[in-house]
């Protein structure tokens, strides 16, 4: 079986700093995939490489068998056309940090925008579907409130319903609870669960610990633009075999 | 004051006119002015160097040029050029010039101020960049600009009288000729003055409502 996506010898640099160093991952249709790792070590910069939201000088990404970003042919490499690029990037779901709600939609408008201009789905189409996917995070009766208006876990549960509503093929989570307050973590992440027993294909960085050996099948643990160790989460959290990641966990303390 | 009423009512028309065109020329430029300043604000914020660099020529010059200079330099230099302009096409075309420049840089400013993590989030959704301009980025800046536009607004109504002195026959153009004849400085100048004040009283008002109807919460 090939995987959904495949990623070959990735490398990344900012001026002089490689910050990926030849990355190798593939993950498959229906897995979830945590990827931990000390601040600086490449996860974020990893995900938004395969969301395109950077550019990355060598490797190649597949994405459900296509190229993503540039067309390889005979060896050289051709960086796609910006019209490409957005269709390659609606394949994928990225859900942000700082969550990145658009501040002048409200949260129905957040989750319709793209299914309109880029799904070109009627208004009222979309708006069923935006509805209904508010309310499988749980806010049914939140979809004409401002961003502004909203906490912190509700403005991420939008978030998600905006790239879920998409219908990816994988979905990329970038540390998604770091900027919440611990009592509105769970909230989202309870979401995120389930999505994973509903079968989404994710790639999730974070530095929850707990919630990467809870919900997902496999972690990847990177240090200094190198995927240093990988194994099933179970395994990988109560048996590390590198001494980077033992120290790691142990400073992580579970 | 039964000579002011008396005169006022003969020259109640060139007045008239003379309010009209005030207003015409002002609305005019602004319209015209801001399509401008969109695209030199888009341009200095995401376009390429030499672009940036042509349009930053243009907005440094212009906002270090006095408006009555700009209104002379386009009215011999276009004559000079070979084109054709009446006084009321030149003073526009200046007055264009002015209002692009500081809407460009108006512009340019609210666009920058967006953090670009809303450019992300919009490529994730997987819009091209002109979508999210259109449907991220410009809703964002308009709402942000509103005020300064709104005195951008009030300025050129204010600069437009300069354009009396390249004969456009705009509202001071026809005080002075009204005063020409009958003598009434202050009561005609007086009147002149509260006209523009009324105007820019009715666009500071209606820049506050749409202010309070747009505002983001």
């Amino acid at each position: 079986m090939t995987a959904l996506l495949s990623i070959r010898g990735l490398t990344k640099r900012f001026g002089a700093t490689e910050v990926l160093k030849g990355v190798d991952l593939d993950v498959n249709q229906g897995e979830v995939v945590s990827i931990i790792g000390a601040s600086g070590s490449g996860k974020t910069t990893l995900l938004r490489c395969v969301n395109l939201l950077e550019d990355f000088d060598g490797g190649e990404i597949h994405l459900d068998g296509i190229s993503i970003g540039y067309a390889v042919k005979n060896g050289a490499r051709r960086r796609l056309r910006e019209r490409e690029c957005a269709r390659q990037r609606a394949m994928t779901g990225m859900v942000f940090q700082s969550f990145n709600l658009f501040p002048h939609l409200t949260a129905i408008g957040n989750v319709m925008l793209g299914l309109v201009k880029v799904r070109h789905m009627s208004r009222h189409d979309a708006r069923d579907r935006a509805q209904s996917w508010l309310g499988r995070v749980g806010l049914a009766d939140r979809g004409d409130f401002m961003p502004a208006q909203l906490s912190g876990g509700q403005q991420q549960r939008v978030a998600i319903a905006r790239a879920l509503a998409m219908d990816p093929k994988l979905v990329l989570l970038d540390e998604i609870t770091s900027a919440l307050d611990p009592e509105l973590v769970g909230e989202v992440l309870a979401t995120i669960k389930a999505l994973a027993k509903d079968g989404t294909t994710m790639l999730i960085v974070t530095h929850e610990m707990r919630f990467a050996r809870d919900v997902s099948h496999r972690t990847v643990f990177m240090d200094r633009g190198l995927i240093a160790e990988q194994g099933a989460s179970a395994d990988l959290f109560r048996q590390p075999r590198t001494p980077r990641l033992a120290e790691f966990l142990g400073t992580a303390n579970l | 004051m039964e000579g002011f009423l008396h005169e006022l009512w003969i020259a109640r028309w060139a007045l008239g006119q003379g309010l009209l065109l005030t207003i015409a020329i002002s609305a005019a430029s602004i319209l015209f002015g801001t399509i401008l300043g969109l695209l030199v604000g888009v341009a200095l914020a995401y376009g390429s160097w030499p672009l940036r660099w042509l349009m930053r020529v243009y907005v440094d010059a212009v906002r270090g040029t006095p408006v009555l200079v700009l209104i002379f330099a386009c009215f011999y230099l276009l004559a000079f050029a070979g084109i054709n302009f009446t006084a009321v096409e030149s003073g526009l075309f200046a007055l264009t010039i002015f209002c692009g420049a500081h809407m460009g840089e108006i512009i340019r400013g609210a666009l920058q101020s967006i953090p670009p993590a809303q450019i992300d989030a919009g490529r994730a959704i997987g819009l091209t960049f002109h979508r999210i301009l259109i449907y991220v980025l410009l809703p964002q800046a308009f709402r942000q600009i509103l005020p300064v536009w709104i005195n951008t607004g009030a300025e050129l109504v204010k600069s437009s009288s300069l354009l009396a002195i390249i004969g456009t026959a705009e509202l001071l153009f026809r005080t002075q000729e009204i005063v020409g004849r009958n003598f009434m400085t202050l009561e005609f100048y007086g009147l002149c003055g509260a006209l523009y004040f009324l105007v820019n009283f009715c666009i500071e008002r209606l820049g506050k409502a749409a202010g309070r109807r747009f505002a983001l919460q």
